[in-house]
């Protein structure tokens, strides 16, 4: 019986490598789910043609702002490559207008970035400025682009990394929408 | 047109590869000679097949024929001649074909050197690398075809990596491959075993050569890999835990272990299935060190770009592979059983006792690094398992392990006795006790608890190392006559094990005494670490065939005399649009000096990382000499004069070689 | 300054560089007294560097990287203790961040099995001697087929 031990001990590590498989080994989940946003406080990107641009924009913004609404928070840049490919779909998401989107322009300089909306147009309901990273630290960010779902009580409900897609809106996001009112 | 014959080979070698497996099998369940004889012809035209195979994708590189999808992923006009040629094991598809290339290769040996061997055994030895070619060519033909094509054809390939742009890395992979899949011999040797129901002394003394061969490459193959990681990655360091590190340091070990209880098989016809489960997990390890290597299923730096599909076909591969051998183990390990006495306090018992130690490390060098993987597979969160943890298990097993290998090559087989061994480890254990008292001391100023103690065991191995052969020199009336009577297998042990010796002295003094600094150097100023001071006198410009490279400048000085003057550089490739580091490093065997360029400023100033690495010299030094090690022992004559070994082990009492 | 990341990636995720855009603000210099100098140095080898996939903060250049070390340094000087800093950086990514994973149920067995397998193993190495002796008291003359072996026996 015993010389039959190293068989089990295979079976079991080839379960998991079955499991291991389709496991994304690079994506980590975010501790902050369930707790209070951190608290940020940060200086508004002077965006050109902003989507509603009638509102007169404030200097610094900070959670307090949006408290009230659920709202995504995108970490995003103009040299990230991600970006690029999820702006189509956030251009989307802003024209439908099922949730504010506050973008967070991460470690950018603010010519390349105004350049790049520019070009690209601007889904972002307010952009905030984090130059040194902080904010992506205390967020958690590891890779832009980062989103991440805050309820309306101001708790993180969802965290999405790498471009968002409708599939991954739809699935993960939208069902969350109505939570934490 | 020569792409597409490398392709026909490949399909040509897979059939081969097919009847290879098949026909030594029915012949030796008909009993039929031809049929057995069959499998050397098959294995000599696989490997012809594959080299063919493996020579045209060669010349595919060298004329960067683009058309290739391969080679426009891997090379470009500019990339120098020699790293062309490297290039071709440069990414998963090529480097698979090298695997295949050493696999023929190694049957291809078997099919040779197999006169002493029963035609049966070396049949199925044979038939059993023929099941594994058939997999691996399977995988190659139906996942990573090397040699597909690229339509349109680019006018620029994307060019080699540049990290692997270095000579370390241009031998390390045909070595650590030799190393891998040459256990794949022992495990066929294993599996025969398990499919004749004979294992004998013979049989371990068939298999002992093969499987030391083997090993030596592994040895060889992470000493570059290590020497390549320090010089290329530019941290300093020689080896970081990663899992695909640990993927060849798990084979190693067993493999390790297996060269040991060989021996006691040979010369004590004991440990019989212990041997052979030895030999199916030490293989085993090495195709598991493929799957993770290959997969994504773990975060690492070398791994090679990762696709499902590919790591689904090499699980299936290995469960079939490893699960097939561990059943015909479960069924036929118990006829193994053997009859003889065992004393813990003798050669065979410490040999023991060595196994515990080797498997318990690879073991936890495993749970280590699968560890992450099996949280995240329970859904538990996810977690990392980094050097804390394997320093903090690793380094604590090798203690015993240390104190034995200084036992293992004095107590005599069957029962050792104290008063004996005392008489003879004596001298080395006083001396082990004054050198890692005195040397650090005398060194460094100062004795760190590390140092002392890898002082101690570093040097009680190689002083009780050289034992055996003094004893065979003083056993004879005469110097020049003691000489000649040590075989080569002794000397090869000696030479291993003092390997380890000075390796553990490297590892204990550079972790003790080394020093680094991260600093930021404006032009013309300097910095003191430890004893000697550094000064940055800026950066420059430079060429080089395929990169730009900012260069910087610094001189060392020690005291009022000057040491040396570095030129690391940071280096930019154009066509992958990587940024590299080039450290620059002065050796000598008690002290490197290394610098590595971080960021530079616009005033000029740079961020400079530098280290002082004492002795490190020596970890990899310990790895050459385990690696002559092996090349004697594995080249002992009483391998290849079986009569006339067997008539001098009646003589001599046997060799001591472990 | 993203392409350091990439650069050591690049072996496996043929991940281009994507950038050399990313900003990297110049931050004030946080002077650390030497104690607190070695409290960094013992402390930045345990933490992991979460873009470079295997290297330590202690040993990556990659931005987010010297964004850690940064605020890790200036944790360090503000008196935080390593157990503090710790929870600091895994309250923001995880337990991911830490090379050395904490001991909890989760962990017993990584941690504990190691010793577990030593006494294990010990136990059957023994109870093997044992049996061998037992079984070669009972069988006086083991038949012994292989000729070599035999001589090698009557040594």
């Amino acid at each position: 019986m015993r010389y039959a031990i190293p068989l089990v001990v295979l079976a079991v590590l080839i379960g998991f490598f079955a499991v291991g498989l389709n496991r994304d080994p690079r994506l980590l989940p975010s501790p902050l789910i369930g707790k209070a946003a951190p608290a940020f406080d940060l200086p508004v990107l002077a965006a050109p043609a902003a989507a509603d641009t009638a509102v007169a924009a404030p200097q610094r913004l900070g959670n307090a702002a949006f408290a009230g609404k659920p709202y995504l928070v995108n970490f995003f840049a103009s040299w990230c490559a991600g970006c690029q490919v999820e702006h189509p779909y956030l251009m989307t998401l802003a024209r439908q207008g099922v949730v504010t989107l506050v973008g967070v322009d991460y470690k950018d300089a603010q010519a390349d970035v105004s350049q790049w909306l520019a070009a690209r147009g601007n889904p972002y309901a307010p952009i905030l400025v984090d130059l040194d990273g902080r904010a992506g630290i205390d967020f958690g960010v590891y890779g832009v682009p980062e989103t991440f779902l805050v309820g309306a009580d101001g708790r993180v409900l969802h965290k999405h990394v790498g471009p968002l897609t409708p599939e991954a809106f739809e699935h993960d996001f939208k069902p969350l929408l109505g939570a934490g009112s | 047109m020569i792409p597409e014959l490398g392709h026909f080979a490949l399909i040509l070698a897979l059939g081969i590869a097919f009847l290879q497996t098949v026909a030594p099998l029915l012949g030796y369940q008909r009993r039929d000679a031809k049929l057995l004889a069959f499998a050397g012809s098959a294995a000599q035209a696989q490997f012809f097949c594959i080299a063919f195979a493996y020579a045209c994708l060669t010349i595919a590189f060298i004329n960067t024929d683009f058309s290739v999808a391969y080679v426009a992923q891997n090379a470009h006009t500019d990339l120098p001649m020699i790293y062309r040629v490297s290039a071709v094991w440069g990414a998963h598809e090529g480097s698979l074909l090298l695997w295949m290339l050493m696999l023929s290769g190694w049957t291809f040996a078997v099919s040779v050197f197999n006169r002493r061997i029963p035609a049966e055994l070396s049949a199925l030895v044979i038939a059993v690398l023929g099941v594994i070619s058939t997999g691996l060519l399977l995988f190659m033909l139906l996942t990573s075809n090397p040699f597909e094509r690229l339509f349109p054809v680019p006018l620029q390939g994307r060019d080699l990596n540049p990290l692997l742009q270095d000579f370390g890395l241009a031998i390390h992979p045909p070595t650590l491959y030799m190393g891998y899949v040459g256990f794949s011999v022992a495990f066929a040797f294993a599996v025969a075993a398990l499919i004749t129901g004979k294992l004998d002394a013979a049989w371990a003394r068939w298999t002992r050569p093969w499987t030391t061969t083997a090993w030596m490459f592994l040895t060889l193959g992470i000493t570059l890999g290590s020497w390549w990681a320090y010089n290329e990655l530019g941290w300093g360091g020689w080896w970081f835990w990663d899992p695909v590190e640990n993927a060849s340091f798990m084979p190693w070990l067993a493999g390790t272990a297996l060269i040991h209880s060989l021996a006691v098989t040979e010369k004590r016809g004991l440990l019989k299935s212990w041997t052979v489960l030895l030999a199916i997990l030490t293989f085993s390890l090495s195709l598991l060190g493929t799957f993770l290597v290959r997969s994504g299923v773990l975060v690492s730096v070398h791994a090679f770009a990762s696709d499902p599909a590919r790591g689904l076909f090499i699980l299936i591969f290995m469960a079939l592979v490893t699960g097939s051998a561990l059943t015909l183990y479960a069924w036929r390990a118990p006829k193994l059983a053997t009859v003889g006495e065992l004393h813990l306090f003798s050669r065979e018992g410490l040999l023991l006792l060595n196994n515990v130690f080797l498997v318990v490390a690879c073991a936890a060098i495993l749970v280590g690094t699968l560890y992450p993987l099996v949280i995240d597979a329970l859904k538990l969160g996810k977690i990392s398992v980094g050097p804390p943890y394997f320093n903090a298990v690793f380094l604590p097993l090798m203690v015993p392990l240390f104190v034995l290998v200084g036992f293992g090559a004095v107590v005599p087989w069957k029962k050792g006795r104290a008063g004996e061994t005392w008489q003879r480890l004596k001298m080395p254990a006083l001396f082990a006790v004054a050198f890692a008292i005195v040397v650090p001391l005398a060194l460094h100023g100062r004795a760190a608890l590390l140092a002392v103690t890898g002082g101690l065991l570093g040097a009680w191995t190689i002083v009780a190392a050289a034992q055996d052969v003094s004893r065979r020199i003083r056993a004879k009336p005469s110097f020049a006559a003691g000489l000649a009577s040590v075989p080569r297998a002794s000397w090869g042990m000696t030479l291993a094990h003092a390997g380890l010796g000075v390796w553990a002295l490297g590892v204990a003094f550079v972790i003790s005494y080394g020093y680094e600094k991260d600093v930021r150097l404006a032009p013309n100023a300097r910095t003191e670490i430890g004893d000697f001071s550094f000064g940055f006198v800026g950066a420059t410009e430079a060429k080089g065939p395929n990169f730009i490279a900012q260069q910087g400048e610094v001189t060392i000085e020690r005291g009022d005399h000057s040491v040396t003057t570095l030129y690391p550089q940071k280096r930019f490739y154009p066509s992958q649009r990587n940024v590299m580091t080039e450290s620059a490093v002065d050796a000598t065997l008690l002290r490197d000096l290394y610098v590595s360029l971080g960021e530079g400023f616009e005033d000029g100033s740079w961020s400079l990382r530098i280290y002082v690495k004492p002795m490190i010299r020596l970890i990899w030094l310990g790895g050459v000499l385990m690696f002559l090690g092996g090349c004697l022992a594995a080249s002992d004559r009483r391998y290849r004069l079986a009569k006339a070994a067997d008539r001098r082990l009646a003589v001599d009492g046997g060799t001591q070689a472990a | 300054m993203r392409s350091w990341a990439a650069a050591l990636l690049a072996l496996g995720l043929a991940l281009t560089a994507v950038s050399e855009a990313q900003v990297t603000v110049e931050k004030p210099e946080i002077p650390l007294s030497s104690e607190q100098e070695a409290r960094l140095a013992e402390l930045l080898p345990d933490l992991r560097c979460l873009v470079c996939q295997n290297e330590s903060l202690a040993e990556s250049r990659a931005p987010l990287a010297l964004d850690l070390k940064y605020e890790v340094r200036g944790l360090v000087a503000s008196g935080k203790s390593a157990p503090e800093i710790k929870q600091y950086l895994v309250d923001r990514y995880g337990d991911f961040v830490l090379f050395r994973p904490p001991f909890d149920p989760r962990t017993w067995l990584l941690w504990l099995g190691p010793i577990g397998l030593v006494l294990l193993a010990l136990w059957v190495l023994l109870r093997q001697i044992r049996g061998s002796r037992r079984a070669a008291a009972a069988a006086p003359l083991p038949p012994v087929d292989d000729a070599a072996l035999k001589k090698l026996l009557d040594e």
